[in-house]
C-alpha cells in the first residue's frame, strides 16, 4: 500500500520541485510578512490590521548562521532509536525582500563544514522522517552550489 | 517615557537576606532545595519565617504540579503561617520576575517584607518540551520540526560571532576557563575543578562551534531572598543594607530581528525599521535608566553564560564595550577578577549549571554579597553597584542592579 505523504505542519509549504516554497502571510495594511504564519491579526503594533494573505516566500536566501546537531535530539523529534544517530545541519537563513531569518534543516549530506555565512542557499522538499503509513515531508535548505 | 513602560527611576527596596542551596545533582525534590535557601536568607536577615508577610515562588516546569505553585508549596514546607502568596513563571526569567513581584509588592504598600524562592531539580540530558502535541506551541515546534536543542541555537550565536566579529573557539573556551577557576572559589557551585582551554578543546562538540565544556549543565538547586522596604529595612536596624535600585522586565519590541529560542524565524523587518538596539541590549539600557547610572559605573555584573560565547553576546549588549570587541575584552582580562569590570564572578552558569527558575535569584545573591564584602575568595574590592542580566524563552526581559 502506497503510504501517504504529509507535511509535518499544514500550511507552511507547498509544491513540488522548482515550485517548492515556504507559505508565509502578509497583511494587506501595512505589507509586514510572518513566517509561521500569522491567520489571525497582524502582530505590527502599529498597524491598525488589515487582512492577512498567504504569500509564498523567496526561494532563496543567504545563510545567516549555522550549526549541527551532534547529539540525538529529545521528543517529540521522531528518530528510530535502534539506528546509530546521524548529525545533521541546522542553518538559519536570511530572506531578503522579506527581511527576516527563517530556520530549517540542511539537505542530507551537507554538513556543517560545507557552509560558510553568507552563502546562497536555496528552498528545497524534503523528508523528516517516514513511518509504515506516512512520509513526513518538510523543508530543506541546500547550498545553490549543490545540485544533488 | 510612556513606550519604555515608565517615567524613569523608581525608590529602592533593600535585600535583608540572602541563602542558596549548593548547586548539583543530588536527586531530591525542589521543595528541599527552596525551603533550604529560603531559611539560609531568613537567618541571614535575622528574621522568622513568621515575621514574612508575603511569598514569593518562581515556578519549575518540571516538578510536577506543586512545581507549578511553587509559592503555596514552599509556605506549606515552611509551616503554613497565612502570608499572602504569588506564584510567577517566566522560564529563565523567572527569578527576577518574582523579585520584580516581591518589590512591586513593597513599594505599593501590599507587604512590608517579602520571601523570594526559586528552586529546580533538573532532568537529565537536554531540555525537553513537556509531553503530547501541541502544534500551536512554538517551543514544541521546534523540537518537531528541526530536533532543535538549546544548544543548537547556541550554536548559532556562536557562528554568527565567529563571522561577523571574527571570535575564536579558543576565545570561548577562554571564558570557560575564567568561570571555571572563578567556580573554584565559590562554595555554591556545582563544579569546582579549574578547567584549561585544552580540555574545553578535548571535550565533545555538541552543536557546532560549541563543545560540551562551551555549554552550561542543568542542574538542582535553589535560591532565597529576603526583601524588605526601606523603611523596614531601618527599623529592622539594617543601617546600610544592599538595595535593589532596578528591576528590568521589558519585552522585545517588533520586529525582533535577532533569532529568538524557541522561534524558528524572525519577525519581517521589510514594512517596519527595527530598532536600532537589540532585545537583549533594551533589557539592559532598561534597568540603567531605572537606576539613573550607566555601564561605566558599575563594579561588576553576573550575565547569563548558557554558552561561553553568549557570555561575550553579553558584555556588548550590556554597553561594557562596542559591538565585536567583547573578545578583546576577555583577552585583555578586563572581565577578570582584578579587572575593571569582573563578570561572573559567581563563576557563572558555567560552574553552576542552570536550575531555572533559581538562577536570576541567584544571580541576585552574589550581587548582595559582593556589595557586602562578604564574598570570601572571589570578592571583588570596593564593589558599589553590581548589574545581573538575563533573557527568559519567548521575550522574557530580566536585569537587576543593585547598589550600596
Amino acid at each position: 500500500m502506497p503510504r501517504t505523504r504529509t507535511p509535518v505542519v499544514a500550511g507552511w509549504f507547498a509544491g513540488d520541485g522548482d515550485d517548492f516554497r515556504l507559505l508565509g502571510t502578509r497583511c494587506s495594511s501595512c505589507t509586514s510578512v510572518f513566517f509561521p504564519r500569522e491567520d489571525s491579526h497582524c502582530r505590527n503594533p502599529g498597524c491598525p490590521g488589515g487582512d492577512l494573505e498567504e504569500v509564498p516566500l523567496s526561494r532563496h536566501g543567504r545563510i545567516w548562521s549555522y550549526t549541527d546537531s551532534r547529539y540525538r535530539p529529545p521528543s517529540p523529534y521522531v528518530t528510530d532509536p535502534e539506528l546509530p544517530w546521524e548529525p545533521y545541519a541546522l542553518i538559519a537563513v536570511e530572506l531578503e525582500s522579506e527581511r527576516l531569518v527563517v530556520l530549517g534543516q540542511a539537505v542530507p549530506g551537507v554538513t556543517v563544514a560545507d557552509l560558510t555565512v553568507g552563502m546562497e542557499v536555496e528552498i528545497v522538499p524534503g523528508v523528516l522522517h517516514e513511518d509504515t503509513e506516512t512520509v513526513w515531508t518538510t523543508w530543506n535548505w541546500r547550498p545553490t552550489g549543490v545540485t544533488a | 517615557m510612556a513606550a519604555d513602560g515608565g517615567d524613569g527611576m523608581t525608590e529602592e527596596v533593600a535585600v535583608l537576606g540572602a541563602g542558596m542551596h549548593p548547586w548539583g545533582k543530588w536527586g531530591r525534590s525542589f521543595v528541599e532545595y527552596g525551603t533550604a535557601a529560603a531559611r539560609a536568607a531568613l537567618a541571614d536577615a535575622g528574621l522568622g519565617w513568621r515575621d514574612i508577610g508575603s511569598i514569593v515562588g518562581a515556578d519549575t516546569v518540571r516538578g510536577g504540579y506543586p512545581g507549578y505553585v511553587a509559592g503555596a508549596t514552599f509556605a506549606k514546607a515552611l509551616g503554613w503561617q497565612g502570608a499572602r502568596v504569588t506564584s510567577v513563571y517566566a522560564a529563565c526569567a523567572s527569578g527576577a520576575q518574582a523579585v520584580n513581584t516581591a518589590r512591586a509588592q513593597i513599594l505599593s504598600g501590599l507587604a512590608d517584607v517579602v520571601l523570594v524562592v526559586g528552586a529546580d531539580a533538573a532532568p537529565k540530558g537536554f531540555f525537553r518540551p513537556v509531553g503530547g502535541d501541541r502544534p500551536d506551541d512554538p517551543d514544541w515546534l521546534r523540537f518537531r520540526v528541526l530536533g532543535a536543542t538549546n544548544p543548537a541555537y547556541f550554536g548559532l550565536y556562536a557562528r554568527r560571532r565567529m563571522a561577523v566579529h571574527g571570535d575564536t573557539p579558543e576565545d570561548f573556551a577562554q571564558v570557560k576557563v575564567k568561570n571555571s577557576a572563578l567556580g573554584a572559589l565559590n562554595p555554591y557551585a556545582r563544579y569546582r575543578k579549574q578547567v584549561t582551554a585544552e580540555e574545553v578543546a578535548a571535550s565533545a562538540v555538541v552543536a557546532d562551534p560549541l563543545r560540551l565544556l562551551d555549554i552550561c549543565a542543568t542542574s538542582d538547586g535553589g535560591a532565597a531572598l529576603v526583601l524588605a522596604g526601606m523603611e523596614f529595612a531601618r527599623r529592622h536596624g539594617a543601617r546600610d543594607p544592599v538595595r535593589i535600585r532596578a528591576v528590568s522586565t521589558v519585552t522585545p519590541r517588533y520586529p525582533n530581528t535577532v533569532l529568538d529560542l524557541p522561534d524558528m524565524a524572525t519577525d519581517s523587518a521589510a514594512a517596519v525599521q527595527p530598532a536600532a538596539e537589540t532585545f537583549r541590549a533594551s533589557i539592559a539600557r532598561a534597568a540603567y535608566e531605572e537606576a539613573g547610572i550607566g555601564p561605566e559605573e558599575l563594579s561588576f555584573a553576573e550575565v547569563y553564560d548558557l554558552s561561553t560565547a553568549l557570555e561575550l553576546q553579553w558584555y556588548e549588549d550590556l554597553g561594557l564595550c562596542g559591538e565585536g570587541e567583547a573578545a578583546k575584552l576577555l583577552r585583555e582580562g578586563v572581565t577578570a577578577l582584578g579587572g575593571r569590570i569582573p563578570v561572573n564572578v559567581s563563576g557563572g552558569l558555567a560552574s553552576f549549571g542552570e536550575a531555572v527558575p533559581a538562577q536570576a535569584i541567584a544571580q541576585v545573591c552574589e550581587l548582595t554579597w559582593q556589595l557586602r564584602g562578604d564574598a570570601g575568595d572571589r570578592q571583588i574590592a570596593g564593589a558599589r553597584v553590581g548589574i545581573a542580566a538575563n533573557q527568559g524563552l519567548f521575550g522574557h526581559g530580566s536585569a537587576v542592579i543593585a547598589v550600596r
